[in-house]
Formats: structure tokens, sequence, C-alpha cells
């Protein structure tokens, strides 16, 4: 154990709002996505060891509940990509100003929706049906 | 000669480990990763359906295969290095912290490897 207990974030309470609950998001898409990553590695490896192991890869991620993980995930990888590029900007100095950052936050949400429905739609449409 | 102590001279100059280093990483990494990330959706969309001979196909393209290796390789550092600020932020016993950032960082050095391998493997064709 450390000599000194230093706190670990966070290590007070904060009001809720909406800054703070984007940047929660921001993490916990995040995490999700590691977990989409590991999706994405099982997808390939499993593409790489033949036909007979991908079919039963494909059934396995189109049940309903890895379906779901699935959707979670393209989500998560529209908010994490848009709230990304809103973090980017401030990390170059740009977008700081209160109004401008609760504009940014709404339409980072609102299009992180419209976003992955569209992908959900268009990756469903082929024959296949990728996703 | 200085007169100071060495305490002295590092008091408030903050933790002096890699933050910078970390920051800009992540940063690097995250740009890498929105760009390969927009390929590959669509590409992705372009497939028109993800059975095994299209993404043989696909793959077997050389600027296809470079890009998914690009965004595996780019993906799990970034991966690497948001989890470790998870880690670091929220565990505060000292042994797990160690014991989770390094079977962390050795799960998704393997999972690029394993995947990176696997596009290899579609990309020149090797019957499985």
């Amino acid at each position: 154990m450390p000599r000194h207990e230093r706190p670990l974030s966070p290590f007070m309470q904060y009001r809720w709002l909406y800054s703070n609950t984007l940047s929660i998001l921001h993490r916990l898409t995040g995490i999700l996505l590691s977990a989409g990553f590991l999706l994405l590695v099982y997808w390939l490896v499993a593409a790489a060891r033949g036909p007979e192991f991908y079919e039963r890869a494909l059934s396995h991620l189109a049940s309903i509940p890895m379906q779901v993980v699935l959707a979670c995930v393209l989500w998560s990888w529209c908010y994490h990509f848009l709230n990304g590029i809103r973090h980017l900007c401030w990390d170059a100095g740009v977008g700081f100003e209160r109004g401008v950052a609760r504009a940014s936050g709404w339409a980072v949400a609102i299009a992180s929706l419209v976003l992955a429905a569209l992908l959900w739609l268009v990756l469903r449409s082929g024959p296949g049906g990728a996703v | 000669m200085s007169l100071e102590s060495p305490l002295r001279r590092v008091l408030g100059l903050g933790a002096a480990k890699e933050g910078s280093r970390h920051w800009y990483a992540q940063r690097l990494s995250a740009i890498s990763v929105a760009i390969l990330g927009i390929w590959f959706f669509i590409a992705l969309a372009g497939l028109d359906g993800v059975d095994l001979d299209r993404v043989r196909a696909w793959l077997s393209a050389p600027l296809a295969a470079t890009l998914l290796l690009l965004l595996i390789g780019t993906l799990a550092w970034h991966t690497i290095l948001g989890l470790q600020v998870v880690i670091e932020d929220y565990v505060g016993s000292r042994g797990l912290r160690l014991g989770l950032l390094i079977g962390m960082k050795f799960t998704f050095v393997f999972a690029a490897t394993a995947g990176a391998f696997a596009v290899l493997r579609l990309a020149v064709g090797v019957p499985a």
C-alpha cells in the first residue's frame, strides 16, 4: 500500500450535467469498443480458419444477444468517433466557449444516434447482412 | 555546486513520468483510428455481405490488407492507452492495478497479433 492515501478520481460528488455525462459516456463507449476490437479479431480469425469455422462464427454473431452487443458497439464507435473529434478540437484550443461546447455536445449526442442508425441499416442491407 | 537538496529540485514539478508522451500517443492514434475507421465502414458497406469469398477477395487487394493491418495496430495501441487511463483512475490497490495493466496489455497485444496474422493469411490465400 502507498504510504499516503491519495484520492482516486472521481474523488468527490459532481452535479450531473451535460458535460460530465458526455465525458463519462466517452469512457464507457471506449470500454465497449475494447470489446468491439476483440470481436473484430474474432471475426477475422474465424475467417482465416476456414469455411466451417466462419459459418459457425457468423451464426454466433447473428444471435439476438450478439446483435444487441454489436448494435451497442456500433453506436459506441459513432459516439466515441464524433466526441473524439470534439476533444481533438479542444486540444487544438477551439470550441471551449460555454455555448459552443454545449451546442457541440448536443450535436455529437444526436448525430451519433443518427449515424449509428444509418450505418446499421446500410451494413444490414447486403444479402449476407454484414455485422 | 548547488546547495539545493535533490528533493528541493523536484518538488512541485509533477509526476515526471511519461504523461506527455502518453497524451500525444493517445491523440496520434486517435487521428489514425478515426481515418482508418471511416475507410473500414465504407469498405464494409461496399462488400455487400460478409461471406468468406467476398472477404478473401476484398483482402487480396494489397491496399485493403495494408489498411486493415494499420487499423488493427493503431486500434490496439489506442485501446491500450485508453484502458490504461481507466485502470489507473479507478483501481486503487497497487498490486491489483499493476496486475490489471499487465494483463490488459498482454491481452490486446495478443489479440492484435492474432488479428494481423489472420489478415495476412486471408490476404495471401493460405488454405485453412
